[in-house]
Order: structure tokens, then C-alpha cells, then sequence
């Protein structure tokens, strides 16, 4: 019957062809912007260490006290050095680690090469554990090298590749900026976006890192931040004066598996900030966060308001694209009263009737659903060359994105379809008999 | 012609009618928040500078294995800043050239709080800029009150500490916020934890911040130049080019450099890294991509969708048409001529657009407000609605045209046979 239902459909459309085009143009136009937006958005708002991130959290500690807080209430997202190793020293949480971004110099040994900053963060070993950071060759480095301010590094795939043209180079050395460096280990491709891990001081899009250095060998090494200090009282000069002063520029992260763990942690936290208040280095009462990754990406805001409208927008343009199908289909299924009239008269169920034009409207869903890939497809392909170098690689296409435009544009004619197929359901078969 | 019998026939054809109603209302919705949108983000892009934008580059870079705490460090960066300009300086396309750290709209935000008194509260913020003697001739500023600055101004900075420069050159828009009585040549102002005053010994009409965020709208003109050599491995210089020779210095300027220090950085724009040598026009392109594709975004989407709403009027209308070719048929045997059939349809179509516009009037504002909640926007001034109402009557009368105009051919004898 199904099929039956399906050559009279086809047969419907083709005898209708410039109402037929139009819906399959709406639905086409309506889904490809609408899934065009979203693959930039998705991309954006995407969790990315979905297995983990409920227990991955982010600990903020108010060092600036109540006149410096966002909107009032919320502490600097970042950590001064201090609290940042004190936490480090006192190491509570089953991982954790201090982090703080870096671009050091990479020096090739080629000299028809020239010299590269390669952009990375300084962290301490367990923070390869707690990401699931996978490793081509190789691992992280251990308790042991932070303790002793290892010259040890970690390099991504990408640095392997341009250095030792993609060979094990576990034990041999690099050299960044004025220091020599062994690798200890590899990264195998990896680049999370957002990149989570560097929120508190970076962009949430951009470049992959590519060099990993202990976080005590690099402020041994004196390694600036690649990104910015934040200050509500400029420290002294030197590095030194810096890294005693109440600027933040340090990111901190910890896995917590158990709530129980989670408020024991809290707790922690609560107590460190009550001592820094009783040493008189905090002059106000505790203020602190400890946000979970998802909590932690909407804080920072990771999606930026644009991807936001534009998202909206699009969505409103499929709503109003879903109005004009059920008008366009109500007028295509009305017209052929009489026809449903004889099939009634004839003995057909209203059950039948409404199978028979669900089916017709799954049609143009379909039809337009394969207009709409092939929209998306190009709409992807403008986003590529338009949208700002960092996000650029967030707009792509995969499988799930192609599946995804054709449920969509089936269930949107399907809900536009539900009203005129219930009025056609509902045609008296007499009545019509009776006009024509 | 009475408008009764078209409303009585609307009646009967409620569904259709509510549904282009509907249509239109949503289309006018949308349409005028884009449009208002588009219109936003182009004033933004089209805001200048302050700056002379042409003949303008900017070039990155970085000199590792020197240790920039030491003194002896900082000498050696020093010395070959000052050699890197000089080279720069006597290039045969360049004009002038210094180094600092961020330009307008080259990205980042360097700022300081500034006050009258070496305490209290911070009553402004400003971005600050590493600045020379050179400065205001290259990014070709225009100075309205006071002075350059001299050579013997410039100071050392090697990026941590405090910082009071003793002279200062501040935005006209600063100048002004900080002293509204306009008497800020002279004045002295204390910056973020600063002990000792700087004056500010120049005013420069206009000049934007490094950040195009929109969230520091207030702050995007609050610019301050500090007499300062910027002493760290890593930082930019700025050349103007001679006019005409901008490719060429594009080329030239990081040859010179390298032909200076082979083992220095100046990133290529590989692997999703900013390229080191930006033209100005490249730095603002950058700048507000992010709005140029949204508004292009808006753009398209509300072509889609006038080309969507007209089509389905067309559709519908031409519907209703076919429908009603025995009453028009009977009309024009009753002695209605073309032109009342005509504006029959036209009329009706007028009725229904209407009502369709004053609802989206209602939703628009909803839109609007939805938005504005979201997303920082603000309010829709009236005149985007009037221009989307304008838009939306016509299109809606001219997608009824045909279909009007095919029931105007209808002849009484074809009508009456048809049935």
C-alpha cells in the first residue's frame, strides 16, 4: 500500500510541478541555513571531553577581594602564581594541575629553516591523565621531573613532524628558546574545541598546542604567558616581583570522580581561603567557584553572541519556511477534494485517506531534504572563506551533519503536513460527490 | 468598490488567509531585526580610526635566547630594536617606522585605570599604546592640543611594573571624559598603582582602541600613547609605506629584518597562525570578519525568506484563483470588467497583508526585545520597520499581481462551460 501511496504522490507532485518546486525550494532554503548556522554552533557549544567532563572541574579562588569581581559577584576566572602552587603543594584532588599558555622559540638544527614560535601551555604531569591526552610515542613526564624542574617536554605530532619528520624521537633533544629540552613524549592528534583546558587565559578557538613544558621548569626558565597578566595592582619589576603579586594569569584545573570528593574539595577550598584570610593576605571573607566543565564553558563564554544570532535567526527563517508548507500543501491537497470524495465513497478509511497525503508530504520532505544537503554543503563552503581564521575549521561536514538535514527536513514537512492532511482526512465524501 | 463582499469571502477562506497573514507577520519580523542587525554591524565596520589607514603595515616579531630579565639582556634587545629601526627607517619604500605592541583593531587590550589622585578609586580606563617620537607621523594621527613627544621622552619598558611616564598623549574622546571643562593639555592623571603623575602633554583627535569588542563601546575611543620603547623579545613594528609601495614593502620590510637577525621569528600565517606581516587593510579585514559575516548571514536569510514569502503568496493566490474561476466567470458575465477583477484580488490581498503587517509590527518589537536581552543589541529604531512594512506591501501586492491579472483573462463563456 505504502508504494502505491508513494507512485500516487509522485504522480501528484509531477502534475503540480510550480506548487511542487516551491515547497521543495522552501524546505530546501529553510533546512540548509538552519543547518549551515548550526554547524558552526555545534562545533562551538560542543562538549569536548564528553566521557570526562562532568568530573573535570575548575577552581577560582578571590584574590582581588569585592571591588575587582565580575558583576559584582564572580571571582577572576585565573589564579595568581601563589594560590595557584600553594593548591599545587597541598595536591588534595586525584589529578590537578596549574597551567599557563606559553610560545616559546623552537630552533631547527636545519639552518635553512627558520625558527618558529610554537604556541603551548606549561602544566604539571598529571595533566596528560586527566585529559586522556593521547600519546603517538611515549608519555608525559613524572611527579618526579616537576619535583626536580625537568628540561622535559611534550610535543604534538604537528612539531614532530617539522623536527624529526615524524620519526620516534622520544629521548632526543629540542631546543626552545636559549634551553635544550628531551621529549618525553609525542601527542597523537589532538586538538579539543573548545580547548577547555586554556579557557581562564586564551581563546576558546585557534591553533592546536604544540609544546608541553613542566610548569616549574618553565617559570624556572622564567617563561612569560603568551597571553595577558591581569592586574588590579601592578607588581614590581622582574619576574620574581611577578610572580609574588596579586595578578592572575595561571589556569587550574582538577578531577574530582565523587561527589563526595566534589564537596570535600569544596570544603578544601573554603578552609585555604579562611587561612589566607587569617594571614591577613585576604582582606574579605571567602569567595571561591569550583564549576564543573559544562558550568565552565558557559562562564567563559565560549559561543560567541554572533554564532548565537545567527543560529536564532535561522531557526526563525525554517519556522516561517514550515508556515508556507502548510499553506502551499493545504492548497495542493484541497484541490483534489473530489478525488478524495470518489476514494472515501469508495470504501477508503480516513486512516487511509491521511496515509495516502502523509505520504506525499514525506516526499517533499525528502526532495527537499536533498536540495538542503546540497545547499548546506555550499552554505559550509561560504562559511569556510568568511567566517574569522579561528573558527573557520569548526565549519565542516560529516555524517552525522547529513543524516541530521534530512531528519530535519522530513520532520518539518511531516509537522507542516499535519494540519492539511487532517483536513483532508475530514473531507465528506457526499458533499463532494454532490458539486461535482 | 465595497470592501464587504471581499471580507465576507475572506471568511470562508480562513486557514489560507491566516496562514499568509501569519507569513507575512513573521517574514516582517525577521526581515527588520536583519536588517537592523546588518545596519549595526556595517556602522561598527565603518567606524575610522583615527588613523591614516593607507600605505600602513605592521610586522611581528621575535628574537629568543635572550634573557630579558638581566640587564645585559635588556641592553642587547634595546640595541637591536633600535638597529631594527634604523634599518627599517632607511629602506627605500618605507617613510617612517617604530615598534610597539598593538595598533587600533590589531587585537588585544592592554589597559590601565587612571585617576586624579595617587589613591582612590580608578574613575576611567584607557588602552595604552608603546609610542615614540615617530608614532604619530606614521599611523599619521592628528594632534589638536599640545605637543609631540620629544626623543629624550622615551623610556624603557620591559613590560612588568608599574608604569608613570612623566608625558603622555591622550585620545581627544579621553581627554574630554576625564576633564569635561576641555582644559586636559597640562593636567596630570595617575595610572594603575602609579606613585608619580603623568601629564598629558599632547591631544589627538580620534583614536581607537586595539579590541573591537562591542561590550567596551564607551571605552573604544579612551586611547592613551605613553612614551615607551617596548624592551621584550617579542613585539611589532609599524611602517609607513611610501604610497604606491606598499606590496613591495610587504615583501622588502621582512627581508631587511631577517637580513638583520636570521635567527629571529616572523611567522608566516602557516598552520592557523597569524601571519607576521599584516597591511592595515588585513588587520581591519580581521578585525570585523566576525561582523561582516554575520551581516552577510542576515543578508542571505532574508533574501531566502522575501523570495519564500512572495513565492507562497504567488502560490496561494494563484490557488484561490483557480478555485473561484466559476465566480469570477459569473462576475464577468454580471458585467464586471477586467480591471474590477483585478483589483478584486488586489485588494484582498491588500486586506490580508494588513493585517499581517500589524501583527509583525507586534512581533518585531518582541523579536527585538528577545534579542536585545541576548545578545547586546540595541533598541530597532522605527524607521527599519517602516522600510520592512514598505517592503513586505509590495512584494505581497506584486506576487499577487500575476495570478490577478491570469483571473482577469478568465472569460464569462469559459467559466460558465467549466462548470
Amino acid at each position: 500500500m505504502f508504494k502505491y501511496y508513494l507512485q500516487l504522490g509522485f504522480r501528484s507532485l509531477r502534475r503540480n510541478p510550480v506548487l511542487t518546486a516551491l515547497m521543495v525550494m522552501t524546505i530546501g532554503f529553510g533546512v540548509a541555513s538552519s543547518m549551515t548556522t548550526y554547524t558552526v554552533f555545534r562545533a562551538m557549544s560542543g562538549d569536548p571531553i564528553p566521557w570526562k567532563s562532568g568530573k573535570l572541574f575548575f577552581p577560582q579562588i578571590d584574590a582581588w577581594g569585592p571591588n575587582a569581581r565580575r558583576n559584582g559577584t564572580e571571582p577572576a576566572d585565573a589564579m595568581t602564581y601563589v594560590d595557584a602552587v600553594s593548591l599545587m603543594r597541598d595536591h588534595r584532588a586525584h589529578l590537578q594541575s596549574a597551567l599557563y599558555p606559553i610560545a616559546p622559540t623552537v630552533h631547527s638544527e636545519d639552518p635553512t629553516q627558520k625558527s618558529r614560535m610554537a604556541p603551548g601551555q606549561a602544566v604539571y604531569s598529571e595533566f596528560f591523565p586527566m585529559l586522556d591526552v593521547p600519546f603517538l610515542f611515549g608519555g608525559g613526564w613524572t611527579a618526579a621531573d616537576d619535583e626536580q624542574h625537568a628540561r622535559v617536554a611534550v610535543i604534538s605530532k604537528s612539531l614532530n613532524q617539522r623536527l624529526f619528520e615524524g620519526t620516534n624521537s622520544v629521548g632526543q633533544s629540542i631546543q626552545l628558546d636559549s634551553h635544550s629540552y628531551r621529549v618525553s613524549g609525542v601527542l597523537d592528534d589532538w586538538h579539543p574545541q573548545p580547548k577547555f583546558y586554556g579557557l581562564a587565559t586564551t581563546d576558546a578557538f585557534g591553533p592546536a598546542d604544540q609544546v608541553f613544558l613542566p610548569f616549574t621548569t618553565a617559570t624556572d626558565a622564567q617563561l612569560a604567558t603568551r597571553s595577558g597578566l591581569f592586574c588590579i595592582k601592578l607588581p614590581g619589576p622582574g619576574y620574581a616581583a611577578m610572580l609574588n603579586s596579586s595578578c592572575v594569569w595561571i589556569g587550574y584545573m582538577v578531577e574530582l570522580d565523587t561527589p563526595s570528593q566534589v564537596s570535600a574539595y569544596r570544603t578544601y577550598l573554603e578552609g585555604y581561603a579562611h587561612e589566607q584570610q587569617a594571614s591577613g593576605r585576604f582582606g574579605w571573607v571567602s569567595n571561591n567557584r569550583l564549576r564543573n566543565l559544562p558550568a565552565w564553558l558557559d562562564f567563559e563564554h565560549v559561543v560567541p553572541p554572533q554564532t548565537k544570532i545567527s543560529l536564532a535567526v535561522a531557526l526563525c527563517l525554517l519556522l516561517v519556511c514550515m508556515v508556507n508548507t502548510v499553506g502551499l500543501l493545504l492548497a495542493k491537497f484541497l484541490r483534489r477534494s473530489g478525488e478524495i470524495g470518489v476514494r472515501r465513497a469508495l470504501g477508503a478509511s480516513r486512516l487511509a485517506i491521511g496515509a495516502q497525503f502523509g505520504v506525499e508530504a514525506g516526499t517533499i520532505g525528502v526532495a527537499g531534504g536533498l536540495l538542503g544537503l546540497m545547499l548546506t554543503w555550499l552554505g559550509v563552503q561560504v562559511m569556510h572563506v568568511s567566517l574569522p581564521r579561528q573558527f573557520a575549521a569548526l565549519a565542516r561536514i560529516d555524517l552525522a551533519l547529513l543524516w541530521q538535514t534530512l531528519l530535519l527536513a522530513v520532520v518539518a514537512t511531516v509537522l507542516a503536513g499535519l494540519y492539511p492532511v487532517w483536513r483532508v482526512m475530514y473531507v465528506r465524501p457526499s458533499l463532494q460527490l454532490k458539486e461535482d | 468598490m465595497s470592501i464587504h463582499p471581499i471580507l465576507s469571502a475572506l471568511r470562508r477562506h480562513k486557514t489560507g488567509t491566516t496562514l499568509i497573514a501569519l507569513q507575512i507577520a513573521l517574514t516582517l519580523a525577521i526581515v527588520c531585526n536583519a536588517l537592523f542587525i546588518i545596519r549595526t554591524q556595517f556602522e561598527q565596520m565603518g567606524r575610522p580610526t583615527g588613523l591614516d589607514e593607507h600605505n600602513l603595515l605592521m610586522i611581528a616579531t621575535t628574537q629568543s635566547g635572550i634573557d630579558s630579565n638581566t640587564d645585559a639582556g635588556k641592553a642587547t634587545i634595546d640595541a637591536s630594536i633600535k638597529a631594527d629601526l634604523t634599518t627599517l627607517r632607511q629602506l627605500p619604500d618605507v617613510i617612517d617606522a617604530y615598534e610597539t605592541r598593538s595598533i587600533p583593531l590589531s587585537g588585544g587590550l592592554w589597559g590601565l585605570g587612571i585617576r586624579m589622585m595617587p589613591s582612590g578609586s580608578y574613575g576611567s580606563h584607557t588602552t595604552y599604546f608603546h609610542a615614540d617620537e615617530h608614532t604619530l607621523a606614521t599611523l599619521g594621527l592628528r594632534l589638536v592640543a599640545g605637543r609631540n613627544f620629544r626623543n629624550d621622552e622615551i623610556g624603557e619598558d620591559d613590560d612588568s611594573g608599574v608604569l608613570q611616564p612623566a608625558a603622555i598623549i591622550v585620545s581627544k574622546h579621553l581627554a574630554d571624559s576625564l576633564f569635561p571643562r576641555g582644559d586636559a593639555l597640562g593636567k596630570p592623571v595617575y595610572f594603575t598603582s602609579a606613585t608619580t603623575p603623568s601629564t598629558i602633554v599632547g591631544i589627538v583627535e580620534r583614536m581607537q582602541t586595539s579590541s573591537t569588542y562591542s561590550g567596551t563601546d564607551n571605552r573604544t575611543w579612551d586611547s592613551t600613547l605613553v612614551p615607551m620603547r617596548l624592551v621584550t623579545p617579542s613585539r611589532y613594528y609599524v611602517v609607513r609605506t611610501r604610497s604606491g609601495r606598499l606590496a613591495a614593502a610587504m615583501q622588502s620590510v621582512p627581508e631587511a629584518l631577517y637580513a638583520h637577525d636570521p635567527q629571529r621569528v616572523i611567522p608566516d600565517g602557516s598552520g592557523g597562525d597569524e601571519a607576521g606581516v599584516r597591511s592595515f587593510a588585513q588587520i581591519r579585514a580581521e578585525a570585523y570578519q566576525g561582523d561582516r559575516t554575520l551581516a552577510m548571514l542576515m543578508g542571505v536569510i532574508s533574501i531566502i525568506l522575501l523570495a519564500v514569502t512572495g513565492g507562497s503568496i504567488a502560490g496561494l493566490s494563484s490557488f484561490w484563483v483557480g478555485q473561484r474561476r466559476r465566480q469570477i466567470g459569473v462576475r464577468r458575465a454580471l458585467g464586471a470588467s477586467r480591471r474590477d477583477i483585478v483589483r478584486y484580488f488586489l485588494i484582498e490581498n491588500a486586506l490580508i497583508s494588513v493585517a499581517g503587517v500589524i501583527v509583525g509590527i507586534l512581533l518585531t518589537f518582541v523579536f527585538n526585545g528577545w534579542l536585545m536581552g541576548q545578545f547586546e543589541l540595541t533598541r530597532l529604531s522605527p524607521v527599519y520597520v517602516l522600510i520592512g512594512v514598505v517592503m513586505l506591501l509590495l512584494l505581497s501586492q506584486g506576487a499577487a499581481l500575476a495570478p490577478a491579472l491570469r483571473a482577469a483573462r478568465t472569460t464569462p463563456v469559459e467559466a460558465i462551460r467549466s462548470s
